[in-house]
C-alpha cells in the first residue's frame, strides 16, 4: 500500500465524480495531438510534393489552382495549353531553365489519374524508386504509384482502360481505343507520386483520338468555372505519331522532350520548371513575362502554397485555440473535482495525519492524484487523437488520394504529455495545499 | 507511560481549561470522566498531540510530547500513540486489511498480514478482513477501529467516547475487548467518556471539573 496505490484507490472509488473531469482531459489532449498530426502530416506532403518546383506554366486560370492541379493532383485543371506556346520553354537550350517536365493530364482510371510526362517526374522531380518492372517506354505502356497498385490490385501485366476527367466516372469510358498496360510498379515515396499512373503524353493524345465526339462536361469540376478544354479537341486530326513507335520514347528526356516539341497542333496541361538558378533575376521575372505576355500563366508554387496556408491558419488557430481552452477548461475541472472530493474526505485526512502521515505526505498524495487523472486523461486522449487520426485518413483518401495515417508518433507528443502533467500538477496545488493544512484536531471535532 | 504536568489549554482568552496532572503505567487502563463541555476530547487531542497547549507538558515513553517538531510529532504518533473516535473514521476507498496496512506503514512499519489477521481474529472479525469499511456494522467498525489503534503496539491507547454509539451487548463487548487487547499489548489505556455503563467496568477513574 504505497502512496501511489492509495492515490489510485481514492481516484477509482470515487470514479464518477472523476469521470467529467477526465473526459474534457482527454478531449482536450485528443483535440491538441490530432492537430499536430494532422498539421505535420499535411505540411509533410505538400514540402515533398513541392519537390524543389521553381515554376508551374499552364492555361490561365486560378494561379493557386494551377498548382493544386499540377503539382498536388487534387484539383481540376486550368485548361491546357498548345505545344506551340510552350515551345520555347521546353527548349534545352534555354538560358534560364534547367528542367521542364511537361503534364498532360484529363484521364483517371477509378479516381486515379493518368499523367502523360516525361521519365524527368519521377527521376528528378520526385525521385521515384522502382519496386518493379521497368518506367514506361511505349505509348499505353504506364508505370504507377504504390498507392495505387495497393489499392487497386494492379500488377506487371495487368491491363485497363481509362476513363475520361478526374473523377471516377463509369460513364467516360475509353474502351473502344487501346487500353493502358502495367509495366512498372514505383516504390512508396510518400510523393504525389504513390497516387498517379504514369504514361507518355502521346498515350493521352491516343485515348482521346478515338473519341468520335468531344465529351461532356465533366461533373464534379464544373463548380470551378473554367474552361475545360482540356478535353482536347485533336479528335479527327489526322495525326501520324502512331507511325514511329518502334522508336524508343524513353530513353534520354531531351530526345523524348524534341519530340513532343514538335508536335506543334498538340496540348499539354502544363510545365513543371526548375531553374538553372533560383537566383538570376531574369529566372525571377520569367513568370510575370509569361503572365503578361502570352496567353499562358505561370505561378510560383512556393508563393502560391503560402497563400493556401495563410488561409488555412485562421481556420487551424481557431481550433488550436478551442484545443487550448478545453485544455485549461480540464484543468480546472479537475482542480474542481479533488477540491470536492477532499473535502469529503476531509476526515479521512486527518486521520492520515493521525496514523502518523506528515504534512509533506498528504500534500504529495493529492498531488499524486491530479497527476493520475492527467497520466489517464493523456492516455485516453492519445488514443482518440490517433484513432481520429487514423479515421481522418480514410476519409482524406477517399477524396484526395493522399495517404495519411494515425500510426505515427511525434515528438511533440512528448511535449504534449508533460504539458498534461504541468495542468495535472497546477491543479492539484491548492487542494494539495490545503489537504496538508487541515488541522487534525479542529476536523475531528467536527465531525 | 503517560503523565503530564500542569496542563492548560484555552480556545480563547476567556475559557481556560485547566487539567489535572496525570499519571498512568504501562498495561494499566483507565477513565476521564467528565460532564460534557469540560474538556474532555480536548484533553484527549493535547494528549494525542493533536493540539498543542498553552502550557505544560505531556510525557509518554519518555518523550515529551510537545518539544517535538511537527514531522517528528507526527511520526512518534504513529508509532506511539492509538487513537479510537467517537465515530469510526476510515479511508473508505480501502478494505479493513488495507486500512490496517497503512496504518503500520504511515507509522514506518513493515506491513505485516499476520499481525493483521491476529489482531482481527482476536476481536472476533477475522471474517472482515477483505470488506470495505462502510459495509461494516457499528460495532464491527468500532473493532476494526480498536485494531487500527492497537496495531503498532503503541505505549498509550486513547479512546474518546468509543461505546457512545454502540447498544448495551456491543458496548460492554467491545470495552472488554479494549481493555484485554491494551493490557495484551502493555500499553496505557485511556478512555474518556461520560458513559455511565462504563463507570463500574474500571477502579482508575480521572474526573475533570467544571468550566471555571
Amino acid at each position: 500500500m504505497n502512496i501511489l496505490s492509495l492515490a489510485w484507490k481514492n481516484l477509482t472509488s470515487n470514479a464518477l465524480s472523476m469521470l467529467l473531469s477526465l473526459v474534457l482531459f482527454a478531449l482536450g489532449v485528443g483535440l491538441i495531438s490530432l492537430l499536430l498530426l494532422l498539421n505535420k502530416q499535411v505540411d509533410e506532403k505538400f514540402d515533398k510534393n513541392l519537390a524543389d518546383i521553381d515554376l508551374v506554366i499552364g492555361a490561365k486560370g486560378s494561379p493557386l489552382q494551377m498548382i493544386l492541379c499540377n503539382m498536388y493532383h487534387i484539383d481540376a485543371p486550368t485548361g491546357n495549353i498548345s505545344i506551340k506556346a510552350a515551345r520555347p520553354f521546353m527548349n534545352p537550350k534555354h538560358p534560364l531553365i534547367k528542367t521542364a517536365i511537361p503534364l498532360s493530364l484529363g484521364d483517371s482510371y477509378k479516381g486515379y489519374r493518368v499523367v502523360g510526362t516525361t521519365h524527368e517526374l519521377p527521376d528528378t522531380l520526385y525521385n521515384g524508386v522502382l519496386a518493379e518492372g521497368t518506367l514506361w517506354k511505349e505509348d499505353m505502356e504506364v508505370t504507377i504509384g504504390a498507392a495505387v497498385a495497393e489499392d487497386l490490385n494492379l500488377k506487371i501485366g495487368d491491363t485497363f482502360f481509362s476513363s475520361h476527367g478526374l473523377v471516377d466516372d463509369e460513364m467516360h469510358i475509353h474502351d473502344e481505343g487501346e487500353h493502358f498496360k502495367v509495366v512498372g510498379l514505383f516504390a512508396p515515396g510518400g510523393t504525389v507520386l504513390d497516387q498517379l499512373i504514369l504514361t507518355t503524353p502521346q498515350s493521352i493524345w491516343k485515348v482521346h483520338d478515338h473519341t468520335e465526339e468531344p465529351p461532356p462536361p465533366l461533373e464534379g469540376e464544373d463548380g470551378h468555372n473554367h474552361d475545360h478544354d482540356h478535353d482536347h479537341d485533336h479528335a479527327g486530326h489526322d495525326h501520324s505519331h502512331d507511325h514511329d513507335h518502334s522508336h524508343d520514347h524513353g530513353s534520354t528526356p531531351p530526345e523524348e522532350r524534341k519530340e513532343l516539341i514538335d508536335e506543334v497542333d498538340k496540348e499539354i496541361t502544363s510545365l513543371l520548371i526548375r531553374y538553372k538558378s533560383k537566383t538570376n533575376w531574369r529566372a525571377l521575372s520569367l513568370g510575370r513575362n509569361i503572365n503578361e505576355n502570352t496567353d499562358m500563366q505561370a505561378a510560383l508554387p512556393s508563393y502560391e502554397m503560402n497563400r493556401l496556408f495563410n488561409m488555412m491558419g485562421a481556420g487551424e488557430q481557431l481550433l488550436r485555440m478551442i484545443a487550448m481552452i478545453i485544455f485549461f477548461v480540464s484543468g480546472l475541472s479537475i482542480f474542481i473535482s479533488l477540491f470536492k472530493s477532499l473535502r469529503e474526505r476531509k476526515n479521512e485526512l486527518a486521520l492520515m495525519r493521525v496514523m502518523g502521515a506528515s504534512r509533506a505526505k498528504l500534500f504529495s498524495l493529492v498531488i499524486l492524484e491530479g497527476l493520475l487523472l492527467a497520466v489517464i486523461g493523456y492516455c485516453i486522449g492519445m488514443v482518440l487523437s490517433h484513432i481520429g487520426m487514423e479515421l481522418l485518413a480514410g476519409v482524406m483518401k477517399d477524396s484526395y488520394r493522399y495517404t495519411f495515417t494515425g500510426w505515427t508518433f511525434m515528438k511533440e507528443e512528448i511535449y504534449l504529455f508533460f504539458g498534461a502533467l504541468a495542468i495535472g500538477f497546477i491543479a492539484a496545488l491548492i487542494p494539495a495545499i490545503t489537504a496538508s493544512r487541515t488541522d487534525i484536531s479542529d476536523t475531528l471535532l467536527k465531525g | 507511560m503517560l503523565a503530564t504536568k500542569g496542563l492548560k489549554y484555552s480556545y480563547d482568552s476567556k475559557v481556560a481549561l485547566d487539567f489535572p496532572d496525570i499519571e498512568c503505567q504501562r498495561g494499566e487502563s483507565w477513565l476521564l470522566l467528565g460532564q460534557s463541555g469540560s474538556g474532555k476530547t480536548t484533553l484527549l487531542h493535547v494528549l494525542g498531540g493533536l493540539r498543542t497547549p498553552q502550557s505544560g507538558k505531556v510525557i509518554i515513553a519518555d518523550t515529551d510530547l510537545h518539544k517535538l517538531s511537527a514531522s517528528k510529532m507526527d511520526s512518534f504518533r504513529g508509532k506511539n500513540i492509538g487513537i479510537i473516535f467517537q465515530d469510526a473514521h476510515f479511508l473508505k476507498a480501502l478494505t479493513v486489511e488495507e486500512n490496517l496496512a497503512l496504518a503500520q506503514q504511515l507509522a514506518g512499519h513493515p506491513v505485516s498480514k499476520k499481525r493483521i489477521k491476529t489482531l482481527l481474529d482476536r476481536l472476533n472479525i477475522g471474517d472482515k478482513l477483505n470488506s470495505k469499511t462502510k459495509e461494516l456494522s457499528q460495532g464491527e467498525q468500532q473493532r476494526v477501529a480498536i485494531a487500527r489503534a492497537l496495531i503498532n503496539k503503541p505505549a498509550v491507547i486513547l479512546a474518546d467516547e468509543p461505546t457512545s454509539a454502540l447498544d448495551d451487548l456491543n458496548c460492554n463487548e467491545v470495552v472488554k475487548l479494549l481493555e484485554t487487547q491494551a493490557k495484551e499489548e502493555n500499553a496505557v489505556l485511556l478512555i474518556v467518556t461520560h458513559d455511565g455503563r462504563l463507570k463500574d467496568l474500571f477502579p482508575n477513574k480521572i474526573y475533570l471539573n467544571d468550566k471555571k
